[in-house]
């Protein structure tokens, strides 16, 4: 199967994963907005994704998505080390074209992971979770009572803190991912790398601000 | 006139694949500006013969750019830094200042061996392109220059392409050692051409499935590769082999 056994095939796989999860956050960046206008607004939506049928298969689904695109990373990552060979550089000069974030997708990447871990024990074991469990009230509030668990959750400096890191690293992890992704399924070339590129800086830059407002306007007024 | 500088020469020692490998170090006085870089290596080794020392091993042939045998990373950066697209023979002492530090180094990938100092072993290369990189023709009587039209923007472009010399930069300069910038410019050269199309899917796959076996990394798009090309290959190249190969995989 060549999204196995070959090199572009496996990035092909990257590249798809990492789109879905692109069109994944950009709903859920959606969705919070809901919550600076109307707290019943936003328990609905919490309502209609609790322990329904369709959204427990959307939630497998995107549990795949993310575990698929998280094994082929150090699958890829093992190889290109392999490829790199033991000796390393005495010295080496990094090109002004060389952004960061593209030598560094691995780390990001696991920096997401560990704030996604934060947020699933935050939000969605509260929630989801103990719906499916049968105990409503697990973390102390109503299981659909998304916008209480939002209030409670940036009450605590601590966590904004961490969900601010955790939105920059993803934002560096998605500015190169956009471009790379459409480099990698071939809709790329001069004209279009620079397209991109733009579209790509203004996206990510667009849903992580979604999200950041949210966790700011929560931790400074706290629902007010 | 130039000036001339002095400075410190370190360069990297290596018996073989299997050897640890450690820097020699040497002042080097008086170089001439004009000096290339490989004419200065020359020097070194004059010196060297002269002290009934053994010669430091590097590669070179045509020393004027268009060959690609020459390969040393230069102060961290592959053919060290020309100011346009050049390769190592194309860089000249006046680019550095009296009393620099020059760390001269091997081009460091598991896909090009060392086979001694800073000589190492590109034949994989070679074999990716014996594995594809060519057009089937059929012998016979010459054709008509006009008998096949092609755009002028493909004929350019594709010249562009093959304006790649295989010296390895790119995969030096990977820290991913990945060899896609070679094989997509070797693969674009015959893709734009009508000629190269109907053997265009079954090269893309041989090339890439020969790519892979030689151990070559996957590419990550850091775009390392395309910044220190003397060739100034683009990473557009890439996005059309990938184009090629996963059309080529959907077709099957």
């Amino acid at each position: 199967m060549w999204l196995c056994d070959s090199s572009i095939g496996r990035k092909v796989v990257m590249s798809v994963t990492g789109i879905a999860l692109v069109l994944f956050l950009t709903f859920h960046a959606s969705m919070n907005v809901v919550a600076l206008f109307s707290a019943e607004g936003y328990n609905m939506i919490c309502e209609f994704l609790g322990a329904n049928w369709y959204a427990v298969v959307a939630t497998l689904g995107l549990a795949a998505l993310v575990v698929i695109h998280i094994i082929y990373a150090f699958w890829l990552t093992i190889q290109n080390r392999q490829a790199r060979g033991n000796n390393r550089y005495d010295v080496t000069a990094k090109p002004e074209k060389v952004e960061w974030a593209s030598q560094n997708m691995l780390v990001l990447g696991i920096i997401v992971v560990l704030g996604l871990a934060l947020h699933l024990y935050n939000f969605w074991y509260n929630m989801m979770f103990a719906e499916l469990l049968g105990q409503p009230y697990l973390g102390g509030l109503h299981a659909a009572d998304g916008y209480g668990y939002i209030v409670q959750t940036f009450s605590q400096p601590l966590f904004t803190v961490l969900y601010v890191i955790w939105l920059a690293a993803l934002w560096f992890h998605l500015t190169h991912g956009f471009w790379s992704a459409m480099q990698t399924l071939g809709w790329s070339g001069k004209i279009w790398f620079n397209r991109w590129k733009v579209i790509g800086n203004i996206y990510s830059t667009i849903v992580i601000l979604m999200f950041l407002v949210v966790a700011l306007y929560f931790s400074c007024c706290g629902g007010c | 006139m130039e000036k001339n500088i002095s400075f410190k020469l370190r360069y990297w020692r290596q018996n073989g694949p299997k050897d640890k490998g450690h820097f020699d170090e040497r002042e080097m006085k008086d170089i001439p500006g004009d000096t290339s870089f490989l004419e200065m290596l020359d020097i070194l080794n004059e010196q060297l013969v002269e002290e009934g020392k053994e010669p430091f091993v590097f590669d070179h042939d045509c020393r004027e750019g268009i060959c690609g045998m020459c390969s040393l990373y230069i102060n961290g950066t592959p053919h060290g830094k020309t100011e346009r697209g050049a390769t190592t023979c194309q860089l000249y002492m006046r680019k550095f200042n009296d009393g620099d530090t020059i760390t001269v180094e091997p081009w460091r990938s598991a896909g090009f061996p060392v086979i001694k100092d800073c000589m190492v072993d590109r034949t994989a290369f070679d074999k990716i392109m014996q594995a594809g990189g060519y057009v089937t023709l059929r012998a016979g009587q010459p054709q008509d220059a006009n008998a096949i039209l092609i755009p002028k923007q493909n004929a350019d472009e594709a010249m562009d392409c093959a304006s790649c010399i295989g010296c390895g930069a790119c995969v030096a300069a990977c820290k991913n050692g990945s060899a896609m910038l070679f094989v997509s410019s070797k693969v674009s050269q015959l893709a734009l051409l009508p000629q190269g199309r109907p053997e265009a899917a079954r090269r893309a796959k041989a090339m890439i499935a020969k790519m892979d076996e030689l151990g070559f990394g996957n590419c990550t798009n850091t775009r390392a590769c395309e910044a220190v090309c003397p060739k100034n290959e683009s990473i557009a190249n890439i996005a059309r082999l990938n184009r090629e190969f996963i059309k080529a995989k959907l077709n099957d």
